[in-house]
């Protein structure tokens, strides 16, 4: 027993060297996030004029706000393919409302309500019968639209109080900003704070990284996942109201395809689809990036669709980089 | 009786069974129900999504999802279509047949990254989807190809009859036919459970994982590539939106048809009754005197009573430790 | 005692084994080792986790290839790059972690990999299914046929498959690691008997435990590796444990388990008639203050099941628990650990720690409210108390922030054991701490156990390994298929009552359960 180790004092981190940092996927996000407003910029005079530029945020905030609450449920190991039908749900069910003649309040109440409650039906058939989300909430998204259909046929409602158009079409700050936009960063920085700063959001990532290790270490899982997947439909109510309040229209066909690239930008922003992994500032950037590269499409008469190659092949491009380098540069050493 | 106890205790009997008890109770309430006639629409307009949901069934099984299906079909339609408008000469055969190597071609795209790369296949064909559905928009400058630009011989095919049925489900038939002797007996298919069932282990064993993955999602793609022209023939009609949400439908198929979503399990014929029972329901819903707008609802509440029932099989079993019964 | 066996026998090893080096990024996990397998003989190769046994298995079967060295096959230098490979050439093994699809049968198990086929392409299922049964007919299996999945059948089966599925390939070595780690005394037993058929059959065996029991009662050599390096090799007769585990350690561990300081207080824990509809019935004891109470059985005698109705994982049908004299019922995990009960399950990777996040994370992962007195996470008070415990362990680690997956097996122990200290419980369930870790990390395991309990915490702990039950234990459980079958006083025991108990020599009348 000559050598005995003295001290098993470790210390609390090694030190990150700046080269970690600027290897990082934010660090990637934001430099794909400036060339675009580069490039862009030189394309269009228009881009980047002040009202142009934060009139743009009202067409990516809508979709944003569930990327937010998404983010989580895949960093718990879950995901959720029925947003959009929810968007489309709660829309056509706030049309009805407005057309028995409900006020501003009572309309935006059954869009959160029954947002709510599709999300909390997804979450309760995940967590009392132990079934895979995927599969649930493909189920779902069928049932929640088709529901959708049956109440509305292929028709669509036009009139809602004023008020409530109101909310969707509102600027604020001298008219700049829309009201999309500020619903949008004030639930960015919420989710960042509890994803990062709370034990909530802690345990949140024991239970995307192992469920099991996690309800082993006193964590209610299943109160996690249905937490997340009833916020989920919380935050699809809140973008149906934006949405419909905006546009002043709600049709069972509304938002299609926004579940996948709704999930698109998730991934995007660096959320490991297995779960356990993601930051919001990775996030959030991937939002502002694809909500850049669409507004510089629009201005430059692109139409959407080309816009949606460019973020599938970003997507792929996104993950594929990191192993082709990893794979150089590792070949090197 | 073990052979009729064998066939009630699996989930292709249980599944048949209910098809069956179903299309006699619809026939019940209107007796027009039950004649070849439906029976003959129903196996025409199931085929396409009998034939996808096997080829979805095989990559679920290995643990993958093939969310591209969908954009294939629109994008190998649409190539088939136009060259069917802009060569009206062209032979039948290999109009067919351009739409086929477009669909490998996409296949093995989609291989390249999720087989060789080893990136997760949901998030590649989640990005890819996208890119081919809008490849579809490029090739058409986002115009719809409409059935007086097709050729008649090009429409025609999906319709016309070979032993008493329509192309389309022979071809349906056949096609799972094959994909089930594929699974069940040769090596390629039973290396494709053993992968999904325990990949870790297939190192062990000289299973070639790598290949064997590649080659399933280049046979999807290929499928979806002949289902491109099919769909688009049969509907007379070739736009960028055609075939949307149909990913999900296949998959949705497999889960009817007890394919385990967690890789290893389910069976060809399982996927492909799934197929057909979502086809019965499809012509049964107008034949009850229901709306169209409540199909989709019932298809998801099929598909949540289906998984439901996957779950209640597949329940762990206790341990049964206490060999003592009480 | 000889560190070096003289090669009396003239003929030529059926594998030797010439200097291995295998170097992953890093990391050298084997430098220079050395081992000869010979016909009709049981070699048992021994080392400590980490002092690369498997690595040296999956040289031998084709998945890894050496950096330096040479392997030799009846005296011809060879070199597989894929297990078929060295399967064509004789050699198989059954891995420690079996290598089972459980959703195919027997047949497709064993023909996996290399299908009978017919002219044509398609499958030979007829004769496949006649081979398979050829060969379970060869191992005198009778309680499984070729069709029954594999999913259907016990963990001792399964390995039985695998001895099946070797000799499909006719092999004339076989590699056997770890194959008795899940197994009960008597289906070890079972598993001997084909072991020594096949060894009289002329076939090399390399046989890799970690149970002495089970080197001493079938090998007839042994070699001894250490930290990648060789040790030492020779005869089985003529050594004993403690020369193993010199050789194994490069020390003498102090087999002395720890001196009983305290007398045991008052009732903690009080367990009445606990029943369970499937795992076991009529359970009854008390835990008392400053006690180590321990449960001994075979795997599968009900124990786990036992303590995950105590934490609070599964519900029990009838039955109650009192503790620290209230009543007590938990419907979750939560409900144990805020009762003051804490549980480190056997699955360390699995159940027990988060391998994928930091040391610190998992410290504090149980506690975080009690460390931050709120929902605001607070960095410098949690790397405070992650330090205060990791060190207290004595872990290994380069900082706080090493994700735990990185770590060695008995330090992932050690992080695990630090998070339940961290909630500073009044029970400690410790379920097999010392499974799969090495001799160190195991005696560092032993000697926290004893300061627990002399700081007045009561624990229970559930091991296979008699040894270490009879040294640390006040009292044993003995549980078997679900019963309790007594409890002794460790002073008043010896190892064959134990055992007896165990394996139902001693009978045990039935007891009932109203559910």
């Amino acid at each position: 027993m000559e050598q005995v180790i003295k001290s098993y004092e470790i210390p609390d981190s090694l030190p990150q060297g700046l080269l970690d940092r600027l290897r990082s996927r934010e660090a990637l996000l934001l430099l794909l996030l400036g060339l675009t407003v580069l490039i862009n910029s030189l394309l269009s005079p228009y881009f980047l004029d002040i009202y142009n530029l934060a009139d743009s945020t009202q067409n990516f905030s809508e979709k944003g706000i569930i990327v937010l609450s998404m983010a989580l449920v895949i960093i718990g190991q879950e995901i959720d393919i029925s947003v959009a039908s929810i968007i489309a749900l709660s829309g056509v069910l706030m049309g009805a409302a407005a057309s028995f003649g409900c006020g501003t309040g009572t309309v935006v109440l059954v869009g959160l309500a029954s947002g709510t409650l599709a999300g909390a039906l997804n979450g309760l058939l995940v967590t009392r019968l132990d079934l895979p989300s995927i599969i649930v909430t493909i189920g779902t998204m069928s049932l929640y639209r088709g529901i959708a259909f049956i109440i509305l046929g292929d028709r669509a409602y036009t009139s809602f109080p004023d008020g409530f158009q109101a909310i969707g079409q509102a600027y604020f700050f001298d008219d700049l900003v829309p009201s999309q936009f500020i619903v949008f960063v004030m639930l960015a920085a919420g989710v960042w704070y509890f994803l990062h700063h709370t034990v909530y959001g802690r345990r949140l990532f024991a239970i995307g990284n192992n469920p099991t290790g996690a309800k082993y270490s006193g964590i209610r899982v299943d109160n996690y996942r249905l937490g997340l997947l009833t916020l989920n439909g919380f935050m699809s109510g809140l973008a149906a109201i934006m949405l419909v309040s905006r546009i002043a229209t709600a049709r069972p066909n509304m938002a299609p395809g926004w579940e996948l690239e709704i999930i698109t930008m998730t991934i995007l922003g660096g959320v490991s689809i297995f779960g356990g992994m993601g930051k919001m500032p990775g996030v959030i950037l991937a939002v502002l990036l694809i909500g850049m590269v669409q507004f510089g499409m629009q201005l430059n008469n692109i139409p959407g669709v080309i816009m949606s190659i460019f973020t599938g092949a970003l997507l792929v491009v996104s993950l594929v980089l990191p192993i082709l380098l990893g794979k150089f540069f590792s070949g090197r050493k | 009786m073990p052979m009729l106890n064998k066939l009630i205790r699996s989930r292709e009997g249980q599944l048949v069974i209910f098809t069956a008890v179903f299309f006699l109770a619809v026939g019940i309430v209107s007796p027009t129900f039950l004649s070849f006639q439906t029976v003959d629409s129903i196996l025409t307009d199931s085929a396409i999504l009998m034939i996808m949901a096997s080829v979805q069934m095989m990559i679920i099984l290995t643990r993958g999802i093939d969310l591209t299906l969908a954009a294939n079909i629109a994008l190998s339609g649409m190539v088939a279509a136009l060259i069917g408008m802009y060569w009206p000469e062209t032979p039948l055969f290999l109009v067919i047949g351009a739409a086929v190597a477009s669909g490998l071609l996409l296949g093995v795209l989609n291989a390249v990254f999720i087989a060789l790369l080893g990136i997760p296949a949901i998030v590649v064909s989640l990005g890819a989807m996208t890119v081919y559905r809008g490849m579809v928009f490029v090739l058409s400058g986002g115009q719809w190809v409409n059935s007086q630009e097709m050729s008649a011989a090009f429409q025609a095919f999906p319709l016309n009859r070979m032993f008493g049925l329509t192309n389309l489900a022979v071809i349906g038939i056949v096609l799972t036919i094959l994909f089930m002797i594929l699974m069940r007996h040769t090596r390629f298919g039973r290396e494709l459970y053993a992968i999904g069932g325990n990949p870790a282990a297939t190192d062990y064993v000289g299973i070639n994982t790598k290949a064997r993955l590649f080659a399933v999602y280049v046979l999807a793609g290929t499928a979806g590539g002949l289902c491109g022209y099919l769909w688009v023939a049969r509907f007379a009609i070739a736009y960028t939106e055609i075939a949307l949400g149909f990913e999900l439908l296949t998959v949705a198929a497999c889960v009817i048809g007890g394919v385990g979503i967690a890789g290893g399990t389910g069976s060809v014929l399982g996927a492909a009754l799934g197929a057909l029972f979502l086809g019965v329901l499809q012509n049964a819903l107008p034949v009850m005197g229901i709306s169209p707008f409540w199909q989709m609802a019932v298809s998801g509440l099929a598909i949540l009573a289906a998984v439901i029932v996957n779950s209640r099989g597949r329940r762990k079993r206790g341990q049964q430790i206490l060999r003592v019964s009480n | 005692m000889s560190q070096v066996l003289v090669d009396q026998e003239t003929t030529t090893p059926l594998l030797e084994v010439k200097d291995i080096t295998k170097e992953f990024p890093g990391v050298r996990a084997l430098d220079g080792v050395r081992l000869k397998i010979r016909e009709g003989e049981v070699l048992a190769l021994l080392g400590e986790n980490g002092a690369g046994k498997s690595t040296l298995v999956k040289i031998l079967t084709g998945v890894y290839q050496p950096t330096s060295g040479q392997v030799f096959r009846n005296g011809r230098p060879v070199s597989y790059t894929s297990a078929q490979q060295a399967w064509a050439d004789g050699i198989a093994a059954i891995h420690q972690e079996t290598i089972a699809f459980s959703e195919l049968s027997v047949t497709e198990n064993i023909f996996m990999g290399h299908p009978i086929t017919k002219k044509g392409g398609l499958l030979d299922w007829k004769r496949m299914n006649e081979e398979t049964q050829a060969l379970l007919d060869r191992l005198g299996i009778t309680d499984f046929i070729p069709q029954t999945l594999l999913k259907d059948l016990s963990v001792a089966q399964k390995h039985l498959v695998e001895v099946a599925k070797a000799l499909s390939h006719d092999v004339s070595i076989l590699i056997m690691d770890e194959p008795t780690a899940a197994l009960s005394q008597k289906e070890v037993e079972e598993l001997f008997v084909i072991v020594r058929k096949l060894r009289d059959e002329g076939k090399g065996i390399l046989f890799i435990s970690h149970r002495f029991d089970d080197i001493f009662s079938i090998a007839d050599t042994f070699v001894v590796f250490r930290d990648g390096d060789f040790a030492g090799e020779g005869r089985i007769q003529g050594v004993d444990e403690d020369d193993l585990v010199r050789m194994m350690a490069g020390r003498s561990v102090e087999k002395e388990y720890r001196s009983r300081k305290t007398e045991a207080g008052e009732p903690v824990l009080v367990v009445d008639s606990l029943c369970h509809p499937t795992e076991f019935k009529d359970i009854s004891f008390e835990l008392r203050r400053g006690e180590v109470l321990g449960f001994y059985g075979l795997v599968g005698s009900g124990r786990s099941e036992l303590m995950h109705v105590i934490f609070g994982l599964n519900k029990a049908c009838s039955g109650s628990m009192t503790l620290n004299g209230a009543p007590y019922q938990p419907g979750k995990p939560e409900d144990a650990v805020s009762n003051g009960l804490a549980y480190v399950p056997e699955d360390r990777q699995d159940c027990g720690a988060i391998l994928p996040m930091t040391v610190g994370e998992n410290i504090t992962l149980a506690s975080l409210s009690k460390i931050t007195g709120g929902l605001r996470l607070k960095p410098e008070k949690e790397n405070e108390f992650a330090r205060r415990y990791a060190s207290l362990l004595k872990l290994k680690a380069h900082s706080l922030d090493q994700i735990v997956g990185t770590l060695s097996g008995g330090n992932q122990q050690k992080v695990v054991i630090g998070k339940w200290l961290g909630v500073d419980p009044d029970v400690i369930i410790l379920d097999e701490p010392t499974k799969g870790i090495d001799v160190g990390a195991k005696a560092m395991v032993h000697s926290f156990v004893a300061e627990l309990v002399d700081s007045g915490m009561s624990v229970i702990l559930v091991s296979s390994e008699l040894p270490e039950v009879l040294g640390l234990a006040d009292r044993i459980v003995v549980m078997r298929e679900g019963l309790m079958c007594a409890t002794l006083q460790t002073g008043d025991t010896n190892q064959e009552e134990v055992v007896a108990l165990a394996t139902g020599l001693k009978t045990k009348q039935d007891s009932s359960c109203p559910c």
